[in-house]
């Protein structure tokens, strides 16, 4: 559509992820690392289950377009499940890697708690999702036209950069619970994450009709926030100490 | 189906060079020249791209458009039926490159005297701002008509609704100001494959004698003299890749053809004493450029013959057109005032008048004091004073309603065929217009056999075949993919021809064989229609010197594909030995350097990037100007919260204890 419409989707696509990896992240190698890897076992998720259904739509008739439409849901059903396996595996790996990085550190202890190995990796799948989901999509907002010709909606841009904005957010809280789930071994947490991812895309198969799909989903992620927040550690009585602070600090300085 | 940059010594023409990234503007079709208002004063959304029909694409409606040419991103047109009268061209074609110059004679300059194309309306030597593409009328022109239609309507009054239908035109042009400008530029470049900005106009003329000469042997011939006979192969159009010519050059140069082979076989038997050269010039629409290279290799010895031998000159001009049963004779008065010249014309108009014995017309002088039309006669005029004649259907302006346009077409010389035919019954078919040029090419074929000095008892003999006469008006208006042509070309070159006509504008020299279909043709079929067939195997044919009686200072050695016959596949290819050669005609202008000649033609192309053209919708820039601010809203408050919270992390996040053995 122009440099305008690239710009702004691309900044609400990966603004926050941007700006959680400048403040967070991006200062300690070791996170980097963590992060890196989560984005890669995304990716290999990804990629095995689009074999799948790769092999699927070749072994089935091009021409019966039902027929694709269902092979493509069933497809990303068993990518949302192959995902939540990997975060799993991943939760798996980066125990034992703990174990390994707590015994050659200088300090006491594991340089990384498992809480903030949750955050990194959930933002790494979120980020290397929304690249995928992304991308393509702004490659093509750089040109002159827009979505239209053949009766989709001209807000396809702007509605897919918040759907990704969505998205990795989804995941970066989706990784804490996860983890702190896993961590204290109560597996109905993974359930719900497992039944929330799919809920979420469920919904996305609602488009063009933005208003049923993007703001249930923004209502998901809002109440993942919540949960993330008090699952890794915080509460109302950290919030009104902050809110506190903050009046004590603006009642001295005044 | 395009118009490219064209330019010339003072300034550039028809250009269309769009923005290096294409122009892009929203599409509007215009029904009538009241609609014209829309885009250019009332409509809410330039800059437009206008798409009109051919009934449309008048003077008045383009220059309109012109003076408006920041509201206007582009024009489409869409050729569909035919207007009573159109030509683009100028009223006084070639005014400044002919004979009638101040210096010869004020009276007749400039058109003066006659004006030979009074409906011309100059369109063709316009500039525009923005480019000017042609689109046929097939299912890529429906759709852009029903995207406009679905989305760009104007209902009420009142403006569209956004998304609109747009379209981007790419048609970048290399080629800036004028001729010396872009020579220079080209020039500029030192390294071993420079970088050619503009390619100068040319073709190929293609002659042949009736006696040949050693084709090394340049310079004066002593004792001989030849009559010329001329006739133009080129014509162009707005839109030069549509150019098709019909009566302004196919008419003149199938009546030549045909009367070079009707003088075949009585110039075999009874060689007249003057020798005759059929000359067939390439790129005379663009101020001459065929003729004044021959004149100009006469001048300095780089042609056969020079002008000290030719002793006339006929040329055969628009004759497809008659309005009546006369062909006019057109001669030059003010070379006619000496007194040998005008008794030379004075034979050569005789010799006409009884040619045309027996036949349905007759030639009838233009009658009073008139100039030539433009005409390759006018260089050789130029040079010397040559006595000659030029024949045409029309007594002073052009019967040509349509001089040098799209429409000059096979439904303009009235080529009509009985509707059930197939194509190779409707190669075969006679019409009318085949009968009547067959007509007039006896009679200049009779006339030229006298005017050579031939034996007058066989001038009776001499005939054009009306089969030979239609089925070139065939291959050269309806298709070039017949049988017939496809029996005199070589194998090699077999693919120049084209379910369609070929193309008549003179394009750059050293373009493709595609092209050059056009010379090609002429060519073979000359060498066809003049030449012996022989009986040379295919490797002899490329090597005859090998052989004690061939030569090819003299002669040329084609082989071509010829006839299938009735019982088998194969074709009965042979070796024409034949006096016919094709030769590149570029202006002696780039020979001598001179860009800004005003003697010779200095036109050139532009060379372009590709040309293409894409339709899409585009949004309001008010839906653009809120995604980049929603954008730039999202990133701002990301930072600052995000910022926030990793400051005040230990407090938001109390510290878990984690268990001394912890184990999973």
């Amino acid at each position: 559509m122009t440099a305008a419409v690239f710009f702004g989707c691309a900044f609400i696509a990966f603004g926050p992820a941007f700006s959680l990896f400048i403040f967070t992240i991006a200062k300690d190698p070791l996170r980097v690392i963590i992060l890196i890897a989560g984005a890669f076992f995304w990716l290999v998720s990804l990629l095995l289950s689009s074999l799948v259904w790769f092999i699927a739509t070749k072994a089935t008739n091009a021409q019966d377009l039902t027929l694709q439409k269902d092979l493509l849901i069933f497809g990303c059903v068993f990518s949302v499940i192959l995902q939540e396996v990997f975060r799993f595996a991943y939760y798996r790996l980066l125990r034992k890697a703990n174990e390994g990085l707590a015994a050659i550190s200088e300090e006491d202890g594991p340089p990384l708690s498992v809480r903030e190995m949750a955050y990194v990796a959930g933002l790494g799948f979120g980020i290397m999702s929304g690249a995928f989901s992304m991308i393509n999509t702004l490659s093509d907002s750089l040109g002159p036209g827009t979505v239209g010709m053949f009766g989709d909606s001209q807000y396809y841009f702007i509605t897919s950069a918040l759907m990704t904005l969505a998205l990795t957010l989804l995941h970066t809280f989706w990784g804490v619970v996860f983890f702190e789930g896993c961590e204290r071994r109560r597996w109905w947490v993974i359930a719900v994450v497992l039944c929330l991812h799919l809920m979420v895309f469920s919904l996305s198969l609602l488009n063009p009709l933005y208003v049923g799909s993007i703001l249930p989903v923004y209502a998901i992620m809002l109440l993942m926030a919540v949960w993330a927040f008090f699952s890794s550690g915080g509460s109302l009585h950290n919030i009104t100490l902050l809110w506190m602070c903050r009046k004590s600090n603006t009642e001295t300085s005044s | 189906m395009l118009v490219i940059c064209i330019l010339r010594r003072a300034f550039f023409l028809s250009c269309v060079s769009a923005s290096i990234s294409g122009d892009t503007g929203v599409i509007h079709v215009l029904e009538s020249e009241a609609d014209l208002e829309w885009p250019l004063s009332k409509g809410p959304n330039p800059p437009y791209m206008v798409l009109l029909e051919s009934s449309l694409f008048t003077k008045s409606i383009m220059m309109k458009m012109k003076n408006a040419s920041s509201r206007v991103a582009g024009v489409v047109v869409v050729p569909k039926t035919s207007p009573r009268e159109f030509s683009p061209h100028t009223t006084c074609p070639n005014e400044n490159t002919g004979v009638y110059t101040e210096t010869y004679d004020s009276n007749l300059a400039h058109c003066n005297q006659t004006v030979w194309n009074p409906r011309g309306n100059g369109l063709s030597y316009e500039e525009f701002d923005f480019p000017v593409f042609s689109l046929k009328e097939d299912n890529e022109t429906e759709v852009i008509k029903q995207c406009y239609f679905d989305h760009n309507r104007v209902v009420n009054g009142s403006g569209p609704q956004y998304p609109l239908c747009a379209m981007q035109l790419f048609s970048h042009m290399f080629a800036v100001t004028d001729t010396a400008t872009c020579m220079r530029r080209s020039n500029i470049d030192f390294s071993s494959s420079p970088v050619m900005v503009c390619d100068p106009l040319g073709g190929y003329n293609v002659w042949a004698f009736i006696r040949p000469y050693n084709s090394t042997a340049f310079g004066h011939k002593e004792n001989e003299s030849v009559v010329i006979a001329a006739a133009r192969l080129d014509s162009r159009a707005f839109f030069l890749q549509d150019s098709t010519g019909a009566e302004g050059s196919v008419s003149g140069f199938v009546t030549l053809l045909a009367a070079a082979q009707a003088l075949r076989q009585a110039t075999q038997e009874a060689p007249p004493t003057r020798n005759i050269l059929f000359a067939f010039f390439h790129g005379e629409v663009f101020d001459y450029i065929g003729s004044s290279r021959m004149v100009y290799n006469m001048k300095n010895n780089k042609f056969v013959i020079d002008l000290d031998n030719v002793h006339s000159i006929l040329e055969i001009g628009q004759v497809g057109v008659r309005s009546g049963s006369n062909l006019f004779l057109h001669s030059d008065p003010v070379s006619r005032r000496n007194n040998t010249v005008d008794d030379e014309v004075t034979n050569l108009v005789n010799n006409l008048h009884s040619s045309t014995a027996g036949l349905n017309f007759s030639f009838v002088e233009s009658g009073f004091s008139q100039p030539l039309p433009p005409s390759s006669f006018q260089r050789f005029l130029r040079a010397r004073a040559i006595p000659g004649i030029v024949l045409a259907d029309h007594q002073t302006a052009f019967n040509n309603r349509y001089y040098e346009s799209f429409y000059d077409n096979a439904a303009h010389l009235n080529l009509t065929y009985p509707s059930n035919l197939s194509p190779e019954e409707q190669l075969e078919f006679v019409t009318d217009t085949a009968k009547s040029l067959t007509e007039v090419a006896t009679a200049v074929a009779r006339a030229l056999f006298k005017q050579a000095g031939g034996n007058d008892s066989q001038v009776n003999n001499i005939n054009a075949d009306p089969k030979t006469v239609t089925q070139m008006l065939y291959g050269f208006l309806v298709r070039s993919n017949n049988s017939w042509f496809q029996a005199v070309m070589a194998p090699e070159l077999k693919d120049v021809l084209q379910p369609n006509p070929p193309q008549y504008y003179v394009g750059v020299a050293k373009s493709s064989h595609q092209a050059n279909a056009l010379t090609y043709l002429v060519q073979y079929l000359l060498a066809n229609l003049t030449g012996t067939a022989t009986n040379l195997t295919q490797s002899q044919c490329k090597k005859p010197d090998e052989l004690p009686n061939e030569s090819t200072y003299v002669y040329s050695y084609l082989w071509v594909q010829g006839m299938v016959p009735p019982n088998s596949t194969q074709r009965e290819s042979f070796c024409v030995r034949t006096a016919v050669r094709r030769v590149m005609a570029v202006s002696p202008a780039f020979d001598l350097g001179d860009y800004v000649s005003k003697e010779y033609s200095t036109w050139t192309e532009s060379q372009r990037k590709f040309i293409k053209a894409r339709i899409f919708l585009v949004a309001s820039r008010d839906l653009e100007m809120m995604t980049l601010g929603v954008g730039v809203a999202v990133l701002f408050t990301s930072l600052l919260v995000t910022y926030f919270v990793s400051t005040k992390a230990d407090v938001l996040f109390s510290a878990v204890r984690e268990p001394a053995n912890a184990a999973y």
